[in-house]
């Protein structure tokens, strides 16, 4: 799957499964920030992305250091998944 | 204050009335009706939406609302629902992946949280599951509460999610307060439509 495709993919996913009932696919830029200012995501959030990864693309996440660098925004996100499933 | 039958009421008088049969949409049109502004309400499960709206017009309504105002509250489901929905996601072990917002609501006194979240209440606070409606209970824990000093004021009821059938009663009481806290008084509140 082309980078692009999957960054739509990921916001697509992101907005339904953490329910974020305000946002839609447009609102999310490429390099927002997923915590903190940005869509204000919590801990429980980055539970379910951990799940997500797993359930979808296969990726187990285990180093709590990587899971801050990796949700850093669609972008990172995108890159990391794409790397480990040639996507 | 009730919330049942697709209508949301306060002292009688109905705020709110939608037809929707589902209570997933309905909860969610009450929400934007009611004007409630607060993102995190589409994250909850239905029980945290259920107690989060019946708070929500109960409050608004309180004169001089402080921190330390207990919550009360019971119900005959517990977290049944959402139990339901993550026993599902843990059924098939070839398949089993738990939602960890889900996991987070399989406790009804949860619902409690959301509301003091929400309104910075910090006062005590409890959950009881009954198989029906108890004012005996709601009457001697608030009773208790306000007579020790525990509390300024407490808000007590019922609020039950189970399958589709959904069913909130709320009301609040302070020491020299106006309402009449007898159980004659909670059961014939609890009853009205």
């Amino acid at each position: 799957m082309p980078i692009k495709e999957l960054r739509e993919e990921l916001k697509k996913k992101i907005i339904d499964q953490l329910n974020l009932e305000d946002f839609s696919v447009s609102d999310i830029e490429d390099d927002d920030a997923l915590f903190g200012d940005g869509l204000g995501l919590d801990s429980i959030d980055a539970l379910e992305l951990i799940v997500m990864l797993d359930k979808d693309y296969g990726i187990q996440l285990t180093d709590p250091k990587e899971g801050k660098e990796v949700f850093k925004s669609i972008t990172v996100l995108a890159e990391y998944i794409a790397e480990r499933t040639n996507k | 204050m009730h919330v049942r039958n697709s209508k949301i009421s306060l002292n009688y008088n109905i705020l709110f009335e939608d037809g929707a049969e589902e209570f997933k949409d309905f909860i969610k049109i009450a929400y934007k009706a009611l004007g409630i502004d607060y993102p995190k309400f589409f994250k909850m499960d239905n029980l945290s939406k259920l107690a989060l709206i019946a708070a929500d017009v109960l409050i608004q309504n309180m004169e001089n609302i402080d921190e330390n105002t207990a919550i009360i509250l019971s119900n005959r489901a517990s977290s049944l629902d959402t139990d339901r929905k993550h026993q599902e996601s843990i059924s098939d072990i070839d398949n089993y992946y738990p939602s960890p917002s889900v996991f987070v609501y399989t406790l009804p006194n949860i619902c409690i949280g959301e509301i003091c979240i929400k309104h910075q209440l910090f006062s005590e606070n409890s959950f009881y599951i009954f198989e029906n409606f108890n004012p005996n209970h709601l009457w001697l824990q608030s009773e208790y509460l306000l007579k020790t000093g525990k509390a300024n004021k407490v808000i007590c009821g019922w609020v039950d999610f189970d399958d589709s059938n959904y069913d909130a009663f709320l009301y609040a009481v302070e020491k020299n307060g106006d309402f009449d806290n007898s159980i004659e008084n909670i059961k014939k509140l609890y009853l009205c439509q």
